[in-house]
């Protein structure tokens, strides 16, 4: 059969809903947009835990520090998930995490940002989260089977998230002067880097059409803000803060929130590694691989000699 | 991109699956498992998913941390993912239609009268 007859049904398969498997024949172009999109959302889970874990030491209390242990662990996991789902297109792990350590393959620029006071953490949950869960929601329904079933596992642990991260700003907002102002701090550092975790707009995204066409997306990035901004417009009431931003402003005829205009060299830069905390992200992994040198080869040792003693056994 | 390789076990690639990447310290590779969780008692085992481990003990113990944080299981399979063998999605049609027909395999093919039809 000639290629084009191959696409054809590739193609019939996508416009019926039926979830492409590893297994089955795929073009090559969707195999890398995919493998390029999981893994760079699964490094995105592991650099993810480089902000929050700064502050597991000096969380408030034991509840606190109880929550936020949980939620790092849960990043971890989405990592390996995701990590998993990407090796079923043909890439090792180890050659991901080449590729995150060489900084070949890229990350969400969000985690290039720096903690700089507990409320920060609850910011996070919120908004960085809750922006997140935009993405997710849509993924639970990505054409790539192996994805599509990874994010719904992620989707059920990440409200947890989200809902604890709103908990923690509520209840510095309805505290002393101090922990409101710290609150209001966290989300205007937060609010305009988590809108830009949506991407670039529609009209400058080079892979927004094909995706769509192959329903690895299903939303694009315009779209998905106007909703991460309409709920949170929305959320924010209850903390009884402000959002950064003069013109944010309902607009009954679209049915929408107006909102300012992104600082859009500011996302390239730190897209392009130059944000405040790109190296020292970098950097922290490639320590951490180094360093656990010893363990990985400590395990790889002891399974070698359990299995000969097992050997031995049998003979 | 000679990264990229198209044979398959299971759901991974054939040389991805006994611990040999292509890698310049093979000593330190741990092999992939899949791990199959019985969500409550009286239930299959499910393919939850899969990871990295040294060996079963140590994919038994990934597992639990990394599927069952919060008591989705109660009892944990792992099987190297090399001994698992998959059908070819090629071969769906020898495989599959020969069932499409025989309808007869089926309760609701037989009309029965409205007195008995609950059988």
């Amino acid at each position: 059969m000639p290629v084009q007859d191959f696409e054809k049904i590739f193609q019939e398969k996508i416009d019926n809903e039926v979830k492409i498997e590893p297994k089955d024949w795929m073009p090559d172009a969707y195999r890398k947009t995919n493998l390029r999109q999981i893994s760079q959302h699964a490094h995105s889970e592991i650099v993810g835990m480089l902000p929050e874990g700064n502050w597991i030491g000096r969380a408030p209390s034991l509840k606190r520090k109880a929550i936020l242990l949980a939620k790092v662990q849960d990043e971890a996991g989405h990592g390996l998930y995701l990590y998993s789902a990407a090796e079923t297109l043909g890439m090792s792990r180890e050659e991901m995490i080449n590729d995150l350590h060489s900084g070949k393959a890229k990350y969400s620029s969000i985690f290039n940002y720096p903690t700089l006071t507990w409320a920060d953490i609850g910011a996070i949950g919120w908004l960085v989260d809750g922006a997140a869960i935009m993405n997710q929601v849509m993924l639970t329904r990505t054409s790539y089977g192996p994805y599509a079933r990874a994010m719904v596992r992620i989707c059920k642990e990440e409200s947890f998230h989200q809902r604890q991260g709103f908990e923690s700003l509520l209840v510095l907002s309805r505290g002393t002067k101090e922990q409101k102002e710290m609150c209001q701090d966290a989300i205007n550092r937060w609010w305009w880097p988590a809108l830009m975790m949506f991407g670039p707009k529609d009209a400058e995204s080079t892979n927004s059409d094909q995706s769509m066409k192959w329903k690895i997306k299903r939303k694009t990035n315009d779209e998905l803000r106007q909703n991460f901004v309409d709920m949170i417009a929305e959320q924010i009431k209850t903390l009884g803060m402000k959002l950064p931003d003069d013109k944010l402003k309902w607009n009954e005829e679209r049915r929408h929130y107006d909102f300012g205009e992104i600082n859009w060299n500011e996302f390239w830069q730190v897209v392009k590694g130059n944000g405040p905390c790109n190296k020292q992200r970098l950097d922290a992994r490639r320590k951490a691989w180094e360093n656990g040198e010893w363990v990985r080869e400590a395990a790889a040792a002891h399974a070698r000699k359990r299995a000969e003693r097992q050997k031995d056994k049998a003979a | 991109m000679n990264f990229i390789r198209k044979f398959y076990y299971g759901d991974i690639p054939e040389d991805k699956t006994g611990g040999n990447i292509v890698s310049k310290d093979t000593k330190t590779d741990w092999p992939l498992w899949e791990v199959f969780i019985r969500s409550k008692q009286g239930l299959d085992h499910k393919h939850a998913g899969s990871l990295h481990a040294a060996d079963a003990q140590m994919a038994i113990e990934n597992a639990r941390d990394v599927y069952t944080r919060r008591m989705e299981g109660v009892s944990i399979w792992v099987v190297e993912s090399k001994y698992i063998t998959a059908s070819n999605p090629e071969e769906a049609g020898e495989l599959y239609e020969p069932a499409v027909d025989k309808i007869y395999r089926h309760p609701t093919f037989y009309q029965l009268p409205d007195e008995v039809n609950h059988m």
